[in-house]
């Protein structure tokens, strides 16, 4: 039997067109990982540091599942890799878990890419005894990803689609709207997701003054506490989504500030972009 | 054998400013094997050495300096390394100014006799000439510990080898080295070199495990209690960057020196797109800060295509913490100097881009705390710099992985790790030094820590 190496790809599964899961072998990783926490990866040795956010993790079989979302460059790039492949750094698990202590009914959401990080934490609520409406948003029916994982997370599993082609037309505030306003009542809200979502939700919540907590995946290089790209206001002060999140309350976030800093090497992802094109154009990929 | 009576060092060959402003290779180009022996020449051999007090880690400076005069360079290094794990390293970045050479006799009549000048020689010449790789000392049996292979980790790993221990050295980055690889850019010390370093201390015997942060992968009550190791020493290094607090400091163009550093040193962001990772510096930069690692950002933002690079700096030249000679290289770079200013406030468009820095002029009033001469504002007089980025460089908070994950472990307010002189913590077996104890400092001050920590350690492992 081949032995397994650290940072191998163990297991490899496209969710949908755009989303696929991976689990890695890598065992001071998997022994510590909790719901809520993050880990930096590099694909090669050119690789930038990407964060992702921990979707699961198998202590016994020393794992750890990502998520992600092929968007840019690095995402693209890594979904080239297969299971028996290794990744060239893979380092965590990085910021602070989630803290779920006295939550009892919490409405957990999630949108895009999102519902894949929320998923851990809704599992992990559920698990715990919890109450849990997980809503989940996509684009349309053929997006929809882990339907069964999440069915089995939560008391109550709501799906949207922005078309409304599974027969639930809308997007996830729809649903959390229509939840509040037919009186159920949270103690928490969790919401992960883009964040446009995330100040939407966050904007309904404060109305009705349920406690709401985000999870912000900024920009950032080291991811412990080095460099400071990750920075964000929170109820007016500087904070580090490496080191004091990336959970955050809802309500206190600037989130005008971290949609512009978002945006911050939008042209260089495009560059990024067109040279990997090139790429798989020479190697006949397309 | 004549001295050589010469009130000035000899000069150090560097690449025409002109030129190296368009490459990233190194700046100072190094002494010759004639040059060495000239300016070796100049050191009177002293009794009683007051460069050698003048050293953090104690080089046997006059001895190294007579093997190369006698032509022996191999032996001058293996002189050098008696006290030093890292000699290339440190004769490019000390500040010898105020260290070994401010105590140098030549240097009350004309200058001190250049020592990091010929230690970089002496260093380099080893590495072109080497035989086989460094020796390894039996081991004595015991594990220890060291969280970071910056310089104080590597000093103190490499010292432990030395005397036998099982040393393994955590990095959480993905490489190796700590700030000689994400902070000190590629023109004032190249990566190669700081490579091949590490690898000669890896020969020792010295294990390096990278992509493993300390504190969160696994924590130093574990690497103590669960996986064997006798002692840990702490060389976590720089935490979170400074900010002054001024409006404007998150518009998208507003950097860390740290996060800017990195971007460009460690993930490579000159190659982009060829390395994956980008940094926009724009045709305007203006970094603020007077350390070195201002000038090195200023430096490295004029290589990266800023025209205009300024430097803005509360006080006057006679005040700017940075070395003479990075000042005088960023100078003859054409970096813009505005000293007595100090910015008020950074602003931007629309989209949240930066387009200037506002300042303030400062004049100089009654000393402070630093015995510095305190800058005062003058009022009405603000002006705003257009830039595309602004480089934040004041200085930054010890990293605060450890102290967060290891509650009994004593800290200062500021978040500083308590020692006592020999490197020692408040918790059995666990030594610190570098940034993690003293905040911002040199990369010899690290080592010198990482070198009485060292000593600590095996006297503390030969007495339990």
């Amino acid at each position: 039997m081949e032995s397994i190496k650290m940072f191998q790809i163990l297991k490899k599964r496209e969710l949908n067109p755009q989303v696929s899961l991976m689990e890695i072998y890598a065992p001071y990783v998997a022994k510590k990982a909790l719901a809520g926490q993050f880990i930096i990866l590099r694909v090669d040795d050119e690789g930038e540091r990407i964060p992702l956010t921990i979707a699961d993790y198998d202590r016994e079989k020393q794992t750890i599942t990502i998520i992600y979302q092929k968007v840019g460059y690095t995402t693209y790039h890594l979904d080239e890799l297969q299971e028996g492949d290794c990744l060239h750094d893979f380092v965590g698990p990085l910021g602070k878990a989630s803290e779920f202590e006295g939550i009892k009914k919490a409405c957990v959401i999630g949108g895009g890419l999102g519902v894949a990080i929320a998923y851990p934490q809704a599992k992990a609520l559920y698990e715990a005894g919890a109450e849990v409406d997980f809503i989940v948003g996509f684009r349309n029916k053929d997006l929809i990803i882990l339907e069964d994982e999440f069915q089995n997370a939560c008391t109550d599993l709501k799906i949207m689609t922005d078309d409304g082609s599974n027969g639930n037309k809308g997007f996830v505030t729809n649903a959390l709207k229509e939840k509040l306003e037919a009186g159920v009542m949270y103690d928490t809200v969790i919401a992960i997701g883009p964040l446009r979502m995330m100040q939407a939700v966050a904007n309904m919540t404060k109305e009705y003054n349920i406690k709401t907590i985000v999870s912000m995946n900024s920009i950032m290089i080291d991811g412990t506490g080095m460099c400071g790209g990750c920075r964000l206001t929170v109820g007016g002060k500087t904070k580090f989504a490496c080191v004091d999140g990336p959970d955050f309350d809802a309500h206190e976030v600037d989130f005008e500030e971290a949609i512009s800093r978002a945006e911050m090497y939008k042209e260089e992802e495009q560059l990024s972009m067109e040279k990997h094109m090139c790429h798989m154009i020479k190697k006949g990929g397309f | 054998m004549a001295f050589n009576l010469s009130l000035t060092k000899l000069p150090m060959p560097t690449q025409d400013p002109q030129e190296r402003i368009k490459n990233l290779k190194e700046v100072s180009t190094g002494y010759t094997v004639e040059m060495a022996q000239e300016e070796a020449q100049r050191c009177l051999n002293c009794k009683n050495p007051r460069c050698v007090e003048g050293c953090p880690v104690n080089v046997h400076i006059p001895e190294f300096i007579e093997q190369i005069k006698l032509g022996n360079f191999k032996e001058a290094n293996a002189i050098i390394k008696q006290t030093n794990a890292l000699p290339a390293i440190c004769g490019r970045v000390c500040p010898q100014e105020s260290q070994c050479e401010s105590k140098c006799v030549r240097g009350i009549k004309g200058e001190p006799v250049g020592i990091g000048r010929l230690e970089r020689f002496v260093a380099d010449y080893a590495m072109e000439h080497k035989e086989g790789p460094a020796e390894k000392v039996p081991t004595n049996g015991h594990k220890v510990a060291v969280v970071g292979s910056g310089p104080s980790g590597l000093t103190c790993a490499k010292d432990l080898a030395m005397k036998g221990y099982e040393v393994t050295v955590f990095e959480a980055l993905h490489t190796a080295g700590g700030v000689l690889v994400y902070g000190i850019p590629e023109f004032r010390l190249p990566k190669e070199l700081v490579k091949k370093e590490i690898e000669t201390i890896q020969e020792m015997g010295v294990k390096i495990v990278t992509n493993r942060v300390i504190g969160k992968s696994i924590t130093i009550d574990e690497l103590m209690e669960e996986e064997g190791y006798e002692a840990v020493y702490v060389a976590s290094g720089a935490g979170l960057p400074k900010w002054q607090g001024i409006e404007g400091e998150n518009l998208l163009g507003v950097y860390s020196a740290n996060e800017f550093l990195t971007r460009i040193n460690l993930m490579k962001a000159y190659k982009f797109p060829e390395y994956a990772t980008p940094v926009r510096v724009g045709k305007a930069a203006a970094i603020i800060g007077g350390g070195n690692v201002a000038m090195d950002a200023a430096r490295c933002a004029k290589r990266m295509g800023a025209e205009d690079t300024y430097i803005i700096y509360r006080r006057g030249l006679e005040e700017m913490p940075a070395r003479e000679e990075e000042i005088h290289h960023a100078m003859e770079e054409g970096i813009i100097f505005k000293f007595l200013t100090n910015p008020t406030k950074i602003v931007g468009n629309d989209k949240k881009r930066v387009t200037g820095i506002e300042c303030i002029s400062m004049q100089l009033g009654e000393p402070d705390a630093s015995g510095r001469r305190r800058p005062v504002p003058i009022e009405g007089s603000e002006e705003i710099i257009p830039v595309d980025s602004v480089i934040v460089a004041i200085g930054n908070n010890p990293n605060p992985l450890i102290p967060q994950s290891t509650p009994d472990l004593a800290i200062q307010k500021w978040g500083g790790i308590i020692t006592d002189e020999n490197g020692k913590t408040n918790l059995e077996g666990v030594y610190a030094g570098g940034d993690a104890v003293t905040g911002a400092a040199t990369v010899i001050l690290a080592m010198g820590a990482g070198k009485k920590a060292a000593a600590s350690i095996d006297e503390y492992l030969k007495n339990k």
